[in-house]
């Protein structure tokens, strides 16, 4: 099993390194100039070409990136040409932000969708129906209008929620918790947007794998020995059906933090999403660079952590990849 | 289906079921911020109103059912072409390259797509083609792990065996019996990898990197939208709501192909949902 861990993180930290030089090449065969959009219109090229050297473009694409990688590995990752601060600060800012908005909408959506899914699979048809319709609504539902909607109903007609931000302008001032109370208030649109819909996917997930083992032999053999419907639902149903739902959740990694683009840029909330859509549009280098491995490493590591969950719930995988050389 | 028919129908007779060009300003003064259902001065009827230059919004979302729906599915076929070509030579050609596919196939399924997206869409000013090739570019990857699952267990089947044994070359066998057999999934897959694409033009458009203004695009009208919900909310509504139905109707469709084409799946969930 450990074999097999070892195996998966070389995987996952070859992706990242992909990931890593894929992106460094994009960047240097776009168009558009940092330094061009530093200095302005009015730069003579000598100053352009000052700024250039003083910045290290000037140098051939390979030393950059043998150059950059070696600063990257030591946690020295340069300062935001845009801004100037160091990029460490600015992500160290950002990785937070998205972390609490992705981390409770996987929760809240992956339990929402398994208490719909449970409640769906034991359902009569009428019911299902009608929850698959309203969870394939939710799951179509693009965040960043489903987000306006919720802005236009609590913040402009009921004036109950900020629309945009992670805090007051004042949030500096308040205390205790008052302050914890100006955070939820910022958090709760956002986070309502990004679990919403992924309830819809959830809930939807979890009906198909409940249904599939239920129609197993072992189910009715459960059934037959007279456990009640709940026993065999919670013993036999839920925890074989958790397998492709863990794996998914894994999976869905990627889209969520795809998801958290659109939504932190719809809500201004300041996370990874937004920080690299402005760096994207700025040409900002080294914020780009760090923040697209900063992304692909916290998906390698959902995935690895879904690998190790569905190791540590399924007993056959476990004696299975344990009897692997 | 019925409703994907009656949209694209709408797409394609624009100019029939709407008045002037999505484009088309008059007064801006007089004719802009009109609620739905009006009727501005010069006798124009607005069954959605009008948006802040006074264009009909119903007459741009139905040009841009056009252009969300053509860029939805022409990078759906795109990725399904690719995706059929990766896969199925990876699932034939066992060996050095069919790993060395199945290996870039898991990379590319790795990658966060919409980073990805947002780089790309930083080369070029944004236009309808180049986000057609983004989108085809980095969604064949699904396909291709299908393509590649389906061709190896019908490799091994009699019907392939036979062929082989006749004598046939291997690409013959792989592009007249093992692939058209190896289609459904695809099939499939492509009616719900179209709900994905359009959310995403549309996404991009939103964000400003896909189709630019004033071309109209379900994205870039949400956009629009945006800054006039408090006074003209109906700018923002009316392209989401046509979407989101878009959307549904294309997963639905995609359920309704997998219950028809594939019936083993069907009997699996009847017989369960008898036990339910």
């Amino acid at each position: 099993m450990l074999a097999q861990l070892v195996r998966r993180a070389t995987a996952g930290a070859a992706v990242v390194a992909g990931v890593v030089t894929l992106t460094f090449l994009l960047l240097r065969l776009a168009p558009g100039d940092p330094v061009e959009r530093l200095l302005g219109p009015t730069a003579t090229p000598a100053q352009l070409e000052a700024q250039r050297h003083a910045l290290g473009l000037d140098r051939p694409a390979a030393t950059q990136y043998t150059a950059w990688l070696g600063r990257f590995a030591r946690g020295d990752w340069g300062r935001s040409i845009a801004t100037g601060r160091p990029v460490r600060v600015l992500l160290g800012e950002a990785v937070p932000a998205t972390l609490e908005l992705v981390g409770l909408s996987l929760m809240l959506s992956y339990s929402l969708g398994l208490a719909v899914g449970m409640w769906q699979a034991g359902a009569g048809p009428r019911v299902d129906t009608a929850l698959s319709i309203a969870s394939v609504t939710l799951f179509a539902l693009p965040g960043y209008w489903l987000g306006l909607m919720l802005v236009m109903a609590f913040t402009y007609v009921a004036h109950w929620l900020p629309a945009f931000g992670a805090a007051d302008l004042d949030a500096d001032a308040l205390t205790g918790w008052s302050r914890w109370g100006d955070r939820l208030r910022h958090l709760a649109l956002p986070l309502t947007t990004l679990t919403l819909i992924g309830v819809g996917g959830a809930s939807r997930y979890v009906r198909g794998a409940l249904r599939d083992v239920h129609a197993q032999p072992f189910v009715r053999t459960a059934e037959a020995k007279g456990l009640s419907p709940w026993q065999v639902m919670r013993r036999h149903v839920t925890r074989n059906a958790m397998i492709p739902v863990i794996t998914l959740l894994g999976l869905s990694l990627p889209a969520l933090f795809s998801g958290a683009v659109f939504v932190e840029a719809v809500f201004a909330w300041p996370g990874m999403g937004r920080r690299l859509v402005e760096a994207v549009q700025a040409r900002d280098y080294p914020v780009v660079l760090a923040a697209t491995s900063v992304i692909a490493v916290l998906v390698v590591m959902g995935n690895l952590l879904s690998d190790i969950c569905v190791t540590w719930i399924d007993p056959r995988i476990r004696h299975a990849r344990g009897g692997e050389p | 289906m019925a409703l994907l028919t009656l949209v694209t129908c709408a797409a394609v007779a624009a100019p029939l079921v709407s008045s002037g060009a999505p484009t088309a300003q008059h007064d801006i003064v007089a004719t802009r911020f009109l609620p739905p259902l009006a009727s501005d001065m010069a006798g124009g009827f607005h069954p959605l109103g009008t948006d802040r230059f006074g264009r009909d919004v119903w007459t741009r979302l139905v040009y841009g059912a056009r252009v969300s729906l053509a860029v939805g599915a022409l990078a759906v076929l795109l990725s399904a072409a690719l995706g059929i070509v990766i896969g199925g030579a990876a699932g034939y050609w066992p060996g050095a390259a069919g790993t060395l596919l199945l290996r870039l196939t898991d990379f590319a399924l790795a990658l966060p797509r919409v980073v990805l997206l947002l780089l790309l869409a930083a080369f070029t000013r944004p236009n309808a083609g180049w986000v057609i090739l983004l989108l085809g570019l980095t969604g064949w990857m699904s396909v291709a792990r299908l393509v590649h699952g389906e061709v190896r267990s019908l490799a091994a089947r009699p019907f392939v065996e036979g062929a082989v044994a006749l004598g046939l070359r291997r690409r013959r066998v792989l592009t007249r019996h093992i692939l058209p057999n190896a289609l459904t999934p695809v099939i499939v897959s492509a009616a719900l990898g179209l709900a994905n694409a359009i959310m995403l033009e549309a996404g991009m458009s939103f964000l400003g990197l896909g189709v630019q203004p004033p071309t109209p695009s379900w994205g870039n009208m949400i956009a629009s939208g945006r800054d006039t919900l408090v006074n003209a909310p109906w700018v923002a509504v009316a392209p989401g709501v046509a979407l989101v139905v878009v959307v549904v109707a294309c997963t639905l469709l995609g359920d309704a192909l997998q219950d028809a084409l594939q019936p083993s799946t069907i009997g699996v969930s009847r017989r369960s949902g008898s036990d339910a």
